[in-house]
């Protein structure tokens, strides 16, 4: 089924066990995403070190599978990496699913979400927790 | 991951017991493979397919009667001006309105709901008066009044949503109406995400009783149902034509005419008027006060063929139909695990919102697409109503005369196997 490209065993894992779900105790810098087509919304929290990585980052809030397990792996490749990269991995992401731009080393399990150009429909879904994501991270730039 | 490939959905024979063996043929789009699955359309409360008539009229118009209305003195414009016109007359007829004046055409319910925020409560709400509506309001039945309450520094108030059936308990209406005034009541008639029925007429015959005006949403209850606004006694009624097999972008507001003539124009421009100097200008009476510039012509000329259509379908045939279609949909979804059903057991009609555990509404929704089914997701624009209710997203399959029993049983299907795929 042409569904099955949008909904691989990484994705259905992911959003059915979600990494990184749950909130964060302060301090923390924190974005949400919304997407108004269904009312799926994601929280991100994030904890910069002092040298500027993201040596924690959280998520919740409810949403479908392909917005779950976009987010959930999001942490995961994100995870250790300096707000500079983060920020440039979204881009990278976003390149990927919209523009059929290059699928690095970098993107990881990401890669996953491939299935996505196929249903464009669904890219709110993919990407909604990187906006969130980026909220948070520009938060730390106030 | 299950071998899903071997799920084959044959529509293969059309019930006889319900309407569509009749009239499903009148429908072309309906004939036709989505992802290698015969299409099975269960999206009718967000909007209605067109029969071959009412196609067939947008063209024929366009092929040889069309020429802009009302003003101009050539043949064209005449036979334009006539049709026009006779449909404002058929949909007086449809609603057993007292007079064609009683009849606005608009672009559909959203507009013509604004245009009684916009044009009566704009000029008419005091500080401190009171509009009524309920807790399962459309948006386009919620948001106007915000918005007019707002500007007017007057009160919104609901009637709640209450019990395991969400619905109004109506006897706490005379409590409201008796203990101040209340200026307006606007509720819903069918809610397009809970299936439910509201009493319209005995509504407004309270409201009436305290001098409250009532305003009608009828999107889900006009192509369904006989509506009749005098019986009902509602003060102003709006529905759409592209949910009762009419074109989009043409819709009604009834109001009655000597309360239409109090109001001051929603749009202006050319048409609505009757004498403009540089200073000022007068208007015209209701109905065509409230038709500023070129009207949809056509749209309202192809909405007196889907009227007429309907008619021929038998309204009170198409309640009925709607009803056992609701009815058996919650007997067989009722059967799938981990499955809940919004809104009442058993008094209600073909609209069915129903929430998987652990599926999210747009993965369930993606996952019926693939088998040709047609289904919407999320909140169905009640988000207030979705969030007290406690659903994040909901699916909804909502039924029409044209919808086999067979529909049902794919739908249940896809939904059984959407358990495993997700699971």
């Amino acid at each position: 089924m042409e569904i099955d490209d949008l909904y691989q065993t990484i994705i259905l894992d992911h959003s059915k066990r979600p990494r990184n779900f749950g909130e964060l105790a302060p301090p923390f810098l924190k974005g949400e995403g919304v997407n108004p087509v269904c009312g799926d919304a994601v929280t991100v929290f994030v904890r910069p070190s002092d040298d500027d990585r993201v040596v924690e980052i959280r998520f919740t809030g409810q949403a479908c599978a392909i917005c779950t397990a976009s987010t959930s792996l999001m942490t995961v490749q994100v995870k250790t990496r300096s707000i500079q990269e983060a920020l440039a991995l979204e881009q990278e992401f976003l390149a990927f699913l919209t523009r059929n731009g290059e699928s690095s080393p970098r993107l990881g399990n990401l890669r996953a979400l491939e299935g996505v150009k196929k249903f464009p429909q669904r890219l709110k879904c993919a990407t909604l927790g990187w906006h969130a994501l980026e909220a948070a991270l520009r938060e730390s730039r106030l | 991951m299950l071998a899903l490939e071997s799920l084959r959905l044959e529509i293969v024979t059309v019930s006889t017991h319900f309407l569509a063996g009749q009239f499903r043929q009148d429908f072309p789009i309906l004939d036709q493979q989505v992802h290698g699955h015969p299409l099975v359309y269960l999206d009718n409360a967000a909007s209605t397919q067109r029969p071959q008539c009412v196609i067939d009229e947008l063209c024929r118009y366009y092929r040889k009667d069309h020429a802009n209305v009302h003003r101009g003195l050539h043949e064209l414009s005449a036979r334009a001006t006539a049709l026009y016109e006779a449909a404002r007359e058929r949909v007086a007829a449809f609603l057993n309105a007292p007079s064609p004046d009683s009849i606005i055409f608009t672009r559909g319910t959203t507009e013509s709901i604004n245009l009684v925020a916009s044009a009566w409560a704009g000029n008419v709400l005091r500080p401190g008066d009171c509009v009524l509506i309920t807790e399962m309001e459309h948006h386009a039945n919620l948001i106007p009044w915000q918005l007019a309450a707002r500007r007017a520094r007057a009160r919104l108030e609901y009637l709640p949503v209450e019990g395991d059936e969400s619905s109004i308990n109506w006897q706490l209406l005379e409590k409201r109406l008796a203990g101040s005034p209340v200026r307006l009541l606007a509720f819903t008639h069918i809610s397009n995400s809970l299936g439910c029925v509201n009493p319209a007429a005995d509504v407004c015959r309270l409201a009436r009783k305290y001098g409250t005006l009532t305003l009608l949403d009828a999107a889900q209850s006009a192509g369904h149902a006989p509506v009749d606004v005098q019986s009902i006694g509602c003060d102003f009624l709006a529905f759409s034509g592209h949910k009762c097999c009419g074109p989009t972008g043409i819709g009604v507001l009834y109001g009655r005419p000597e309360l239409l003539n109090t109001m001051e124009p929603y749009q202006v421009g050319g048409e609505m008027i009757s004498n403009v100097t540089y200073e000022s200008a007068t208007w015209k009476e209701a109905p065509h006060r409230f038709e500023a510039g070129t009207p949809h012509i056509a749209g309202a000329i192809a909405l007196r063929t889907a009227l007429d259509y309907l008619e021929g379908v038998g309204r009170v045939a198409i309640e009925a139909n709607d009803r056992a279609f609701g009815q058996l949909a919650v007997e067989k979804l009722a059967e799938i695990p981990d499955l809940r059903i919004l809104g009442p057991r058993k008094e209600r009609t073909g609209i069915v919102s129903f929430a998987i555990a652990n599926i999210h509404a747009h993965d369930l929704v993606a996952y019926a697409d693939q088998f040709g089914i047609a289904l919407r997701g999320g909140h169905h624009c009640n988000q207030p109503l979705m969030r007290k209710l406690g659903y994040h997203a909901t699916a909804r399959a909502s039924f029409y005369f044209y919808n086999t029993e067979e529909e049902i049983d794919a739908l249940v299907a896809v939904l059984r196997s959407a358990r495993k795929y997700f699971g």
